[in-house]
């Protein structure tokens, strides 16, 4: 075992399997020497030559367009997306095109690429690199959206999405990347890619959450404990597909549930979860499902980025909301 | 082979047009634009305030007083130079390293900086300042280049739309499109490519197989130039010339001008050192747009240390100014940023524009 950031614990995955597989390609723009511009890739250029990690040109539909063609030769390409709101320059070579591969070809080919891309507030990036976008990926039949909020989950999770036969989206946050270490098994592991993880255990409220906000809901818990509300905290580790039964179990148990996100309001993932549960578990709810989450406007690069994210605070506030119904 | 390429060979066709040698001296007596002695001092001025400024900006970034910022020495000639050669209503639609070509068409500089911070107020152009704010996101402008050149010639303007990217930038296919629009529809529309051999880290040999971006004019149909962009006299002829054709009805122009970046990519953590070597660095800055250009106004008389200082004096008060007048602007709110999504809220806004007013008034 070794004390490691997520970053580190993502170099580390990328290395395992490209030692494993030889059809395993990484590639995107300044992945080779540079080693990405969050040194995700260090060291592997040199590990593993030229031919296996590499730079491309600066062309996000380029990357993923021919990641989509060098799936149909056998290799299993991990792309970099720079920052993910650069996606949208690509979105029909991920959307229209690698999800539904496997679907247009019957099967004959498929798309086995995972593509890794940094995402998420609150580190001062300018307009269009801390959007979070999932929201938009989940809409996609054929993708899987995953979405770490560890070291530990992103070695597990990524080896899991690049062993994948289908294409996933593995979204990091720029937030969780050295905010903290965490113990990680040197060895190879997988993480399914559909179950959730209790991460804290809880009677009275069922909080659920993804990457960042995982952390500010276990906050919240802490200081919820306190004020004697015991908070059970969900991190749901895969975005699309959704593991509802994790959420119910749980929600059976506390009658109630927050829904916390980093994205805007409308759509997107909350708002299928609330969906989700009072369908599947209305009567055993003494409280409308909350959702914490951002404003419907652009990301507030830096100007009032703080009073724009949800926070431990806001979610405190809506478990209490949710408590006095 | 039976056949053979007809174009093996092209990049020879684009030979780096030269005014101003290394040295200071006129090598292309012919091609000397028409400028006056005022003119050129007035290109000099530029070009060291410009300097000035992006040192003071690094130093301000470093400070943790500025936000984004995108070091601009080395290319002075080849914004400015191009800036130069436009009329007030040229359309400017800049890369996020081209905000000096901004502030010399109008731009205030505090609001430079504001932009800088991310704060909405520094995208927002002076009534007599046609541009868009600059581009984030690689490529983007250059269709939308395409759109404000045809949109002119519609109108029966005599303006030109220009647009820059780099050498990373001309292999987003959103490149392709917008020159190739703006040649199908023969819009008044410039494409400046500042190749300053580096995408951040990747160097221009491993964006495409083509020699230089110039020669990619010949698959549009349309005159390219590849231009020494540490000549700000050429950088200057070149546009100049682009921008008579497109005025006249002549279409687009796209030109490659060749220049280096000696910071960093941004100040966010860019690390020069592991992609470029300290002999790369230093070729280059014998080919400084200053240095040259500063012997070539000596040697004529018009330029002197002691002017250079006055300028380099005077471009630090304003810049002390202008910082301390965008300190004055009140944070960017919330609800502010909701009022100025759309022209008229909608609903879900105009209950979220209630939630955060009291959040805000905590
Ligand atoms: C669509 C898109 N992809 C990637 C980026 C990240 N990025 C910012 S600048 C840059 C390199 C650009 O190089 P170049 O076009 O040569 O311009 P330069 O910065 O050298 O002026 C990259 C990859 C981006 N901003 N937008
Ligand atoms: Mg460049």
């Amino acid at each position: 075992m070794a004390e490691m950031t997520m970053i580190q614990a993502i170099t580390d995955a990328l290395r395992t399997e490209l030692k494993n597989d030889d059809n395993v390609l990484v590639f995107g723009e300044d992945v080779g020497q540079n080693g990405g511009v969050f040194r995700a890739t260090e060291g592997l250029q040199d590990e593993f030559g030229e031919e296996r990690v590499f730079d491309t040109p600066l062309a996000e539909s380029g990357i993923i367009g021919m990641s989509v063609g060098l799936s149909t030769q056998g290799y299993r390409p991990v792309p970099e997306i720079q920052f993910f709101g650069f996606v949208f320059e690509a979105m029909d070579a991920v959307v229209g095109q690698s999800a539904r591969m496997r679907y247009r070809s019957g099967g004959r080919w498929h798309a086995p690429i995972t593509i890794r891309s940094p995402f998420g507030g609150g580190v001062h990036t300018p307009e269009l690199h801390a959007d979070s976008l999932e929201g938009f990926m989940t809409q996609a039949p054929g993708l899987r959206v995953v979405i770490p909020s560890g070291p530990y989950d992103a070695k597990g999770l990524l080896i899991s999405s690049i062993r994948n036969n289908d294409p996933v989206i593995f979204l990091e946050h720029m937030k969780l990347y050295r905010s903290f270490r965490e113990e990680v098994p040197e060895d190879e592991y997988t993480i399914d890619l559909d179950k959730a993880n209790v991460v804290r255990k809880g009677t009275d409220m069922t909080l659920v959450a993804y990457g960042a906000m995982v952390h500010s809901s276990i906050k919240a818990a802490e200081e919820l404990e306190e004020e004697g509300i015991s908070c059970e905290v969900i991190d749901l580790r895969t975005v699309s597909p959704i593991d509802i039964d994790t959420i119910l179990e749980s929600v059976k148990k506390t009658n109630r549930a927050v829904v916390v996100q980093e994205a805007q309001r409308q759509a997107g993932v909350a708002a299928g979860i609330v969906a989700e549960i009072q369908e599947r578990a209305i009567l055993h709810l003494e409280a409308p499902v909350f959702r914490v989450t951002a404003p419907d406007t652009v990301y507030p690069f830096s100007q009032a980025e703080e009073v724009w994210l949800p926070d431990h605070q806001d979610i405190k506030e809506k478990v209490k909301e949710s408590m006095n119904f | 082979m039976v056949f053979k390429s007809p174009v093996e060979g092209i990049e020879e066709k684009f030979e780096m047009i030269q005014i101003l040698n290394e040295d200071g001296k006129i090598v292309n007596e012919d091609a000397m634009p028409d400028l006056s002695d005022d003119d050129l001092v007035e290109l000099m001025r530029r070009m060291v305030y410009t300097r000035v400024l992006d040192q003071r900006s690094i130093a301000l970034n470093r400070q943790g007083r500025l936000g984004f910022y995108a070091p601009t020495a080395g290319q002075e000639a080849s914004q400015l130079g191009s800036q130069f050669a436009l009329e007030q209503d040229d359309f400017i639609l800049p890369g996020y390293r081209d905000v000096p070509q901004l502030i010399w068409q109008g731009l205030p500089l505090y609001q430079a900086f504001l932009f800088s911070r991310g704060h909405y107020h520094g995208n927002q152009m002076p009534e007599d300042v046609q541009a868009l704010s600059p581009q984030i996101i690689i490529g983007a402008q250059i269709t939308q280049a395409a759109g404000v050149a045809l949109g002119m010639k519609r109108r029966g303007k005599k303006n030109v739309a220009i647009t820059y990217t780099g050498d990373g930038g001309a292999s987003q296919g959103d490149f392709y499109e917008g020159v190739n629009f703006a040649g199908a529809y023969q819009a008044p529309a410039i494409f400046i490519v500042q190749n300053n051999r580096f995408a951040i880290s990747v160097p221009v040999e491993k964006q495409s197989a083509a020699k230089t971006i110039a020669q990619k004019s010949v698959a549009m149909g349309i005159p390219g130039f590849l231009v020494d962009g540490m000549d700000v006299l050429a950088v200057y002829k070149v546009v100049q010339e682009a921008r008579e054709r497109a005025v006249n009805g002549d279409g687009p122009t796209l030109i490659e001008t060749l220049t280096y970046r000696y910071g960093p990519h941004t100040m966010a953590g860019d690390d020069p050192t592991r992609y470029r070597t300290e002999d790369m660095d230093s070729e280059w800055e014998k080919k400084d747009p200053i240095v040259r250009f500063r012997k070539f106004l000596e040697d004529k008389g018009l330029w002197s240390e002691e002017k250079e200082n006055e300028v380099m004096e005077k471009a630090k008060e304003e810049i002390k100014t202008a910082i301390k007048k965008a300190d004055k602007q009140e944070k960017q709110s919330v609800t502010e940023l909701i009022s100025i999504m759309h022209e008229e809220l909608p609903v879900n806004l105009k209950e979220q524009m209630e939630e955060y007013k009291e959040k805000e008034s905590k």
